[in-house]
Parts: C-alpha cells; structure tokens; sequence
C-alpha cells in the first residue's frame, strides 16, 4: 500500500548516523514517520549520544520547522544534530551568502579617525595608516602598508584572516581576538598574514604560505560545508 | 576624593597634551594615583605621547554610549600602577559627548584616583565645555606669544564664569636667548596680562620633542630641563614651594631663582 512507503531512511556512518526525509511527502507525513521511527528504536543503556545529520534533499524547510525536526530528534537526549542540509536555497539568502563571499576591492587611504567597513572579503589596494581601521566580515588583503587597526570575521568568523604587503598594525583582530603590537619600537614584517593559531588559542603572524594549508580559503565555500 | 584639573589654553600646538601627559606622570612618581582624560574627540593624541596607542579597545565615547564599563575602557599605564588613561575616540562624531557624561565620569574617577587630569581640545566650542565640566581646578597652558596669550586671556575670561577655582598658568616653549633679547613676551609681563598664579615654566626643549615619539613622557628623564619643570609643577601641585627654575644655562640651576621671585615680588 501507498501508506507503507518508506519516507525516511536511516544510515550509519563512521560519525554517526544520517537521516534521509524523503522530498516527495508532506513534512507532517515526515515527522509522523521520524517520531515513530525514533520512538521505536527504543535506547538500550548507557549508550552514548549519536550524532545526526539530516538530509533533507529537494524539501525546503523553515526555521520553526527546523525547530520541530530538533525538538523530536533530540528529545530523549540520545541525539544531538549535527546538521539540518537541504539542497536548496531561498533566493535572499542566495544573495547573502553572495554578498558575503564576495571580495570588495577599495583603492584609497584609510587615514587616521576613518573606518572602512564591507560585508564580505576586502581587498584594500593602499595603505591603513595608524590611527586608521578597516573591518570586515571576511578576510582582509591590503596591498599596501597596514599601520592601523584591521578586524576581520567581524561577525565570530574565526577561520578569517589578515595578510598585507606591509605589516606593522597597532592591533590585529580576528573574530572576538584582539592582539596589540608590542610595546617596543619594532620593525614591521613584509608579506606576511595573521591568523588565529588554534593551539596557542591567539593571533599568530606568520609566512603567507601557512594560508596554503589551510583546507577553505573563501567565505563562500565555508558557507556551504555549513549550511 | 580626588581633584579632578583641566588643562586647556584655547589656541592649539602650546603643549596641552604633553602638559597633561607629563602633570600626570610627575603625579605618579610622586607615588599618587593619577588618571588621564583625553576629551579630544577625533583628533586624539595623548594616547600616542603616553605610548599607549596599541592598547585601545573602548574609548570614552563607548563609556558614555555605554558600550563597556567604565573600568574596561581605562588603560593601565605600563610603567606606573596607579596611572590610567581614559582614551578619546577617533571615530565618532563629536557631539556624542555630553557635559552631563562627562561629569559623572569625572565624579566616578576621583573616588578612585587622587587626581584626575583632563586634556582639553583647542577652541572654545562644545569639546571644551565637555572637557571642563567636571573639573575642580584648571591650569591654563600658553606660549610666550601674543596669539597664544591672546587666547589664554580669552580660555581665562570664560573660566572665570563657571563654578571652577582660579585658574593657574604654565608659561610652555621659553627660548631663553630670545626673550633676553626682546623678541619674545617676558613672562612677567605674561602673568601680569592674565593676572592669574604662575605654576610653572618649562624651556623649549628637543628632549620633550624626541620624548613625545617615543611615547614616553619627558618627566621621565632623570634630568633634562623640561623634565625638571614639568615635575617641579607637579610638586607645587602636591602644595609644596618649590622655587621657579632659571633660565640661564649655567651650573646651579636653582641659583637664580630666588633673584626670579625677587623680581616678581
């Protein structure tokens, strides 16, 4: 009979398991099959939390029923989401993810008392003298002497990072980090970038070619890793 | 309960700020806790002559917006304990401080500190009204130049209307060579003009320039002559007598000061 197709495929993995919500049914449909689904696979002691991923295929769902499909996956605390993907995108936010992992290009000065601030990338051609500030919600690339002030990942985007052509900054931040230039007059560095060194757990300056290993270098394509 | 002091002068580039900043660090030798106001907003500089610039994250913009505590945005001198600064900020519009913000903040730092020292913009608009608003005493800073005493008469003349002591004068940049020959105004008759209390002189002196770039404050040297000046205004702050220094370029600095005072009395 129809009403015994399968709407919702479970499959494990090495990092737990991921949940296929066929595209093709009502979302009531779906999350009468999964709170059944769930309900029936009745936990046996002590074990230990899975993680899920939920594949949602050509069904777009909205925040409040992405809600619901946490509350019935996570209720008994034997799950934990991982992630809700769908394969598709609303139009806006399409765009958002556009305008966030686009790379503005700005040629001038920023002098003393002015602030620069893009959504997205910034690739400033001049120069950020002290006193000076540019921000951004991604990277940051200066062709030009950064003697200011540079923010990047405005937004808690730790994996952004600031390189320049010059680098002598009065502050580097990263994400909620703030590092200061040391107190003694120093010389600055040329091509080279700051970034956040997960171990020491601070901004680190280091080689440009340290940005070669690391896995995603646009917004873009961290975007859609996490959905 | 502290005192809180303005240092102003009307006209820029006397030495506002490198008085302020070398007041305050005289202060602090003398083992007094100290904190620094710069009210300059948009064009800050007494965070660069302290040698603090690196280390701003709040500034008094933020505190009056309340965007931090007041505690969070003050810096912490790196070579005193009880000397902070109150940075101003770089990026907002002037009029995003207020008298009435300015105040209690001025009232919420002499709890803590001895002496709050306020560093005043040029002009005598809106900054300098804020910058005066909460102050006790106001030390009034010129040149021996007719424009800038011209304005100091002008800064007095408008301290004297408000609820404030009377102000004291620092005579800044003396060159000695010409005011012996006459072409600089003697600083007698620069008191006598504004008819105010002389605090202190302090020499035109390359060490305050070289001093300033490095941001350190002059009143760290051991003995350069303005660094003597400007710690000997700090100790007739403090309320002691402490003869006027001479102008000579010879041994015995001191020597000549009484023959000073004697002139003046």
């Amino acid at each position: 009979m129809l009403d015994k197709k399968q709407f919702i495929t479970i499959k494990g993995t090495k990092e737990g398991l991921t949940l296929f919500i066929d595209d093709s049914c009502t979302f009531e449909h779906a999350l009468n099959e999964l709170r059944e689904k769930i309900h029936a696979s009745r936990p046996k002691h002590d074990e230990p939390v899975v993680s899920v991923k939920v594949k949602l295929g050509n069904r777009y769902v909205q925040e409040e029923q992405k809600e619901v499909l946490r509350e019935i996956i996570a209720k008994d605390e034997r799950f934990t989401i991982d992630s809700i993907v769908s394969d598709v995108v609303r139009r806006e936010e399409a765009l958002l993810w556009q305008e966030a992992s686009e790379v503005k290009t700005v040629n001038r000065i920023i002098r003393s008392g002015q602030v620069l601030e893009v959504t997205g990338d910034l690739l400033l051609i001049g120069d950020v003298n002290p006193g000076g500030k540019v921000v951004s919600t991604g990277n940051i690339y200066i062709m030009g002497r950064l003697n200011g002030i540079a923010h990047a990942g405005i937004n808690g985007d730790k994996q952004a990072f600031i390189t320049a052509s010059y680098m002598k900054p009065s502050q580097l931040r990263i994400a909620e980090y703030i590092s200061r230039a040391p107190d003694y007059e120093s010389d600055g560095v040329y091509m080279e970038c700051g970034l956040i060194d997960e171990e020491q757990d601070k901004i680190v300056i280091d080689r440009l070619q340290v940005l070669s290993h690391k896995s995603e270098i646009s917004g873009f394509g961290r975007r859609m890793q996490n959905g | 309960m502290g005192e809180a002091i303005v240092i102003t002068s009307g006209k820029g580039g006397v030495g506002k700020t490198t008085t302020t900043a070398n007041i305050g660090t005289g202060l602090a030798l003398m083992d007094k806790k100290v904190c620094l106001i710069d009210t300059d907003i948009g064009l800050r500089n007494l965070d660069v002559v302290m040698g603090l610039e690196n280390r701003i994250i709040y500034d008094i913009v933020d505190v009056i917006e309340e965007r931090c505590k007041l505690k969070q945005a003050l810096i912490k001198d790196k070579r005193f304990d009880y000397l902070s600064l109150l940075p101003a900020a770089q990026t907002s519009d002037k009029s995003a401080v207020t008298e009435e913000g300015m105040r209690k903040i001025v009232a919420e730092l002499k709890q803590e500190y001895d002496y709050v020292i306020i560093d005043c913009p040029a002009g005598i608009e809106q900054g300098f009204k804020n910058a005066i608003a909460g102050a006790d005493k106001a030390i009034v800073v010129t040149t021996p130049e007719k424009s800038s005493v011209r304005d100091a008469d002008r800064i007095v003349g408008l301290l004297e209307q408000e609820d404030i002591d009377p102000p004291l004068l620092v005579i800044n940049r003396i060159r000695n060579h010409m005011m012996k020959n006459g072409d600089m105004i003697e600083i007698d008759d620069i008191v006598q003009i504004l008819s105010i209390n002389l605090i202190g002189i302090v020499v035109d002196d390359d060490d305050v320039i070289k001093a300033s770039n490095s941001g350190e404050p002059v009143a760290l040297q051991p003995n350069s002559k303005a660094s003597i000046a400007y710690r000997n205004i700090a100790r007739r702050i403090l309320g002691e007598t402490v003869p006027l220094q001479s102008l000579e370029d010879e041994k015995g600095v001191f020597q000549k000061v009484k023959k000073f005072l004697g002139i003046r009395a």
